[in-house]
């Protein structure tokens, strides 16, 4: 079992006006940033990263960061450069990046010293997801929504190569182009880190991430949906031959730990206020239809079971109410005692051999925060890994995702080549 | 059943290695017409007038309607290079040519790659230069009846509006948008509706005789690309429509169809 820490790092400002119960709600594409103030944003950055040193501390495998652009419910436009920052201040969590938006990076060369870079410094801590994005990330920075998919793949495709096969080459793709690449710098561990896929929607993505032998993990969606795209894993892993299991399945969601039911109760409904993604369900936002549908950005056919989770506040509609999230355990939260079974029903129903506390998130404070992370520490993570043991979840750093058998004396890749 | 025949017809034809669908109707001259984004909108009145006197030939662009899209076009230009063989082989000869904003973009792309093919060319609202003043509006940044609603001055009062935008669109009218917006985005998502050397390459047509046709109150296409337009292409003629917005065959029928049928008459 792999336990990591997310939080989407919000851009925390009641006197915006913004932001669920204290104003206006949020709508992608209305909110200018003139309200945005440099002494919130450096307090925040800071913040979050403190946080970061100490869910380590704490016990943490690993430290979950996203990007998302020009919206305050998450301040990782530049996700790297906070994963350049925890390479260096933290000592032994792998810093998992879910993930950078390939289809948006107009020069993935770039991605390739970046990460390279990252690994790097980190001695070799670094898990590099990919993402397609939402509509907000082609609009920002106007990568074209019909070819996201394949810039996608060629991104894929010509980063992997760059990290393991000498150079100089050429790549003379439909999308990108180079006549030198050689890059300087080359990923610490071997052949390269280890690839995983987070998403809720494409069903494309998810059999992608399948015939590639790549961990897929699944974000916030309820669990019964999960369980039937999980079943179209395992199904696209047996028609390619290899046998998964729970080191090709992560799954994150929503868990705040406190001293008391009471407490719990009050900063865990901090969850659906403050600036949330609105692309999720429940959260005070509301989802811009247009960017929702931005032409030929994802198949409008081929989709996942989770899908309506995700999109379950299309209309921009408060739809599911933090008693029902508490219900369907899409949230979680109580003092360990409460939490800790409802982990292990979790676990029993998904079979993850990866999870994702994400905590931290909406209106919750520094103190909320760290409050939570410190019983995750005492209590949860310790009764959380007796369970995966006894329910047998390996994560795919114990057992090769790409084979089904465990890793010999080589460092972990999720990769066979294609 | 009414007992007269349709005015028009549909087919599925093989034109420059993929298959097209193709309206017809009207007798008369042919006049081949490019439609816009959105895709062909129908039979409608201005056709029907238009048909009085002139074949219409409209088919719809590769990735549009029932015309699979090529992997290969990927901005207007190859668009346009596309079109050149089709009208090969439709063996149409020298023919008028009327394109309606993406398509009025398009027209003018296929007239200056080869204008001795062309007899008179119409441009609607066109698309394709960066305007002076104002920008074209961002249909991407807003879901299919929004766009629709912007384009119309006075959407209440245009009769036709129901039927190009109904309250509550069927399934496949939803899906026949979508696939318009798909390859309306392959073709101009950036830069935006523009073409930068579009305005450059027009001075080849100083011996076909143009008309443009502006709505004055076009909030897609600003007025001020139509004057571009209108001072680029030497000897051309620009006729603006008042009380109209983006749609002006739609929003003022009788206007725009005097001003179309007096040019490709005169």
């Amino acid at each position: 079992m792999f336990i990591g820490h997310f939080t989407e790092r919000p851009y925390q400002d009641e006197k915006s006006g913004y932001f669920g119960a204290t104003g206006k709600s949020i709508r992608d594409l209305d909110l200018s940033n003139d309200i945005y103030d440099p002494q919130i944003g450096a307090d925040l950055y800071n913040r979050y990263l403190d946080e970061r040193v100490y869910a380590e501390e704490m016990g943490f495998d690993g430290l979950m960061l996203n990007e998302h652009h020009s919206t305050p419910f998450c301040m990782g436009g530049a996700m790297n450069v906070e994963a350049s920052i925890l390479a260096k201040i933290t000592k032994k969590a792998k810093i998992v990046l879910l993930g950078n938006i390939l289809p948006i990076w107009e020069d993935p060369l770039w991605l390739v010293e970046q990460l390279a870079m990252i690994d790097m410094i980190s001695r070799g801590r670094l898990v590099s997801g990919w993402v397609r994005g939402t509509g907000r990330e082609s609009v920002a920075h106007n990568a074209p929504p019909p070819y996201n998919w394949e810039r996608f793949q060629e991104a894929h495709e010509f980063i992997v190569k760059a990290w393991t096969e000498p150079g100089p080459f050429r790549w003379e793709g439909k999308h990108y182009n180079y006549r030198y690449v050689n890059p300087w710098v080359k990923p610490y561990q071997k052949p390269h880190p280890q690839i995983w896929l987070p998403g809720v929607v494409s069903e494309d993505s998810l059999k992608w991430a399948a015939r590639q032998r790549i961990p897929y993990i699944m974000l916030a969606t309820k669990l019964e949906p999960t369980k039937q795209a999980f079943q179209i894993y395992h199904d696209t892993a047996k028609e390619e031959g290899y046998k998964s299991g729970p080191q090709n399945l992560g799954y994150l969601w929503k868990v705040h730990v406190d001293e008391t039911e009471e407490l719990a109760e009050e900063v865990g409904r901090k969850f659906v206020q403050g600036p949330s993604n609105p692309f999720l369900a429940g959260n005070e936002g509301t989802a811009n239809q247009a960017l929702m549908r931005l032409p030929g950005l994802t198949s409008r056919r081929r989709v996942l079971p989770t899908m309506n989770a995700a999109t379950a506040n299309r209309g921009g509609v408060l739809s599911t109410s933090y008693e029902e999230q508490i219900e369907n355990y899409t949230i979680v939260t109580g003092t360990p005692d409460t939490v800790i079974p409802k982990i292990r029903h979790i676990l029993e129903e998904l079979r993850p051999g990866s999870v994702f506390f994400w905590d931290g998130d909406g209106a919750m404070t520094h103190d909320d925060q760290m409050r939570s992370l410190r019983l995750m520490g005492q209590e949860v993570i310790p009764a959380v890994r007796e369970i995966a043991k006894e329910l047998d979840l390996p994560s795919s750093f114990d057992i090769n995702p790409a084979t089904g058998a465990p890793f010999e004396d080589t460092p972990a890749v999720a990769e066979v080549a294609d | 059943m009414t007992t007269t025949s349709q005015a028009w017809t549909e087919e599925i034809v093989e034109l420059a290695g993929t298959s097209v669908q193709l309206v017809k109707g009207g007798s008369g001259e042919p006049l081949l017409i490019l439609h816009d984004e959105m895709g062909h909108p129908g039979w409608m009145n201005f056709h029907e007038a238009l048909g009085q006197n002139n074949e219409l030939i409209i088919p719809s662009h590769p990735g549009f309607g029932d015309s699979p899209f090529l992997d290969w076009i990927m901005n207007m230009r190859d668009m346009a290079g596309w079109y050149l063989e089709a009208l090969d082989d439709m063996g149409v000869g020298q023919i008028n040519m009327m394109g309606f904003s993406l398509g009025g973009w398009l027209a003018a792309e296929i007239a200056t790659m080869d204008p001795g093919r062309f007899n008179k060319l119409i441009l609607v609202d066109a698309a394709g230069i960066k305007p002076p003043t104002g920008e074209i509006f961002d249909m991407f940044l807003v879901v299919a009846k929004e766009f629709i609603t912007e384009s119309f001055l006075n959407p209440e009062g245009t009769s036709e509006f129901a039927t190009i935008c109904p309250e509550e669109p069927t399934p496949e009218q939803a899906e026949y948008w979508e696939v318009a917006r798909e390859q309306a985005c392959r073709l101009s998502w950036r830069p935006y509706m523009h073409y930068p050397a579009l305005s450059n390459l027009l001075s080849r047509l100083k011996n076909m005789p143009t008309q443009i046709i502006w709505g004055r109150e076009d909030a897609i296409v600003p007025l001020s690309a139509g004057q571009v337009f209108n001072d680029s292409i030497p000897g051309s003629q620009l006729a603006i429509i008042d009380n109209a917005g983006h749609r002006p065959e739609i929003e003022q029928t009788d206007e725009f169809v005097r001003i179309v049928q007096r040019f490709l008459s005169g």
